[in-house]
């Protein structure tokens, strides 16, 4: 099997490759906004030595 | 009995703040790790489905999103139900944690539900049982926090969202049954434990091991949120002044 072939996913690709790249981009979104979510917190008056 | 262990030592943002600390990182790599070797069973290693061809692929990301978007949703209640109760706060910090995963993964859900619907029933979206009972979901998640945020004082808006969130708990099993109940376009429940697996072994090894990345994500990601939500809460209070002393002392 090529990787052409792998891509095409049997002519499904985009539906396959449309969840799996969402799926990844949700996740990748989350985590950067929970430590910007983190670091925001650790910047709080009274908090700062934490950094 | 007696253990050695005092688990209600925990209850407290001081002592449940260090123990997250910690744990987090473990849960992340395992996360990381399985979600590696479920992508390459799922993409790899499992057979081609002989009726879907390749589009069955998608289960591999929609079945584990959808089990962690209701899963979540219990957990938040369970959290909700407790904060009411016992009147805690760490537990209302553990459901204010759990929404914005739950949500996350109730999104996935549908957006993946609606990839493989397009080429196996010819729709992206049809308003049966199960799709729309998964929709309220996630409007129940948005309602959440939103009602949350609307209000300043964090105890009320404890209170206010733990009645939101254990009202809208009938969702479950509505979402659960919704293909048992209902003639549905959604098929019904593949993996079931009162049955024996339809699916091939490999297809539902790859299931599996999905569905543990992303519980183990859900666990690593919330105990990094209830992280930054004790801080913003504890704020400028002396256990954080001592822990950021002992922070200091360690440079």
């Amino acid at each position: 099997m090529s990787a052409g072939d792998f891509l095409a996913m049997g002519g499904y690709g985009f539906y396959v490759w449309g969840s799996y790249i969402v799926a990844v981009v949700a996740i990748a979104i989350e985590v950067v906004a929970v430590r910007a979510h983190l670091n925001a917190a650790r910047r709080m008056p009274g908090n700062e030595e934490l950094r | 009995m007696t253990t050695s262990i005092n688990w209600f030592r925990f209850a407290s943002p001081a002592s449940f703040f260090p123990l997250a600390r910690r744990l987090a990182p473990w849960f992340a790599s395992a996360a990381a790790l399985l979600a590696l070797l479920g992508c390459y069973l799922g993409l790899f290693v499992a057979p081609t489905d002989a009726q879907q061809g390749e589009a069955y692929r998608i289960i591999f990301i929609h079945v584990p999103a959808a089990w962690m978007s209701m899963f979540i949703y219990l957990v938040m209640a369970f959290w909700c139900a407790i904060s009411l109760t016992f009147n805690t706060r760490l537990a209302a910090m553990m459901a204010q944690s759990l929404a914005p995963t739950g949500a996350m993964f109730t999104f996935v859900a549908l957006w993946t539900g609606a990839l493989w619907g397009k080429p196996t029933w010819g729709t992206y979206w049809a308003w049966d049982a199960r799709m729309t009972s998964e929709l309220i979901l996630l409007f129940l998640y948005f309602g959440y926090m939103a009602l949350r945020n609307a209000i300043d004082d964090p105890r009320r808006a404890d209170r206010a969202s733990a009645v939101l969130a254990l009202v809208g708990a009938i969702n479950i099993p509505i979402i659960y049954f919704s293909v048992k109940w209902w003639n549905t376009l959604h098929q019904g429940a593949s993996v079931s434990l009162t049955a024996a697996p339809t699916m091939a072994k490999l297809m539902l090894a790859g299931m599996l091991v999905m569905a543990f990345a992303a519980w183990f994500y859900a666990i690593a990601i919330a105990l990094l949120r209830v992280q930054a939500i004790i801080l913003e809460r504890e704020c400028a209070t002396a256990w954080v002044g001592e822990l950021a002393a002992s922070v200091r002392g360690a440079k």
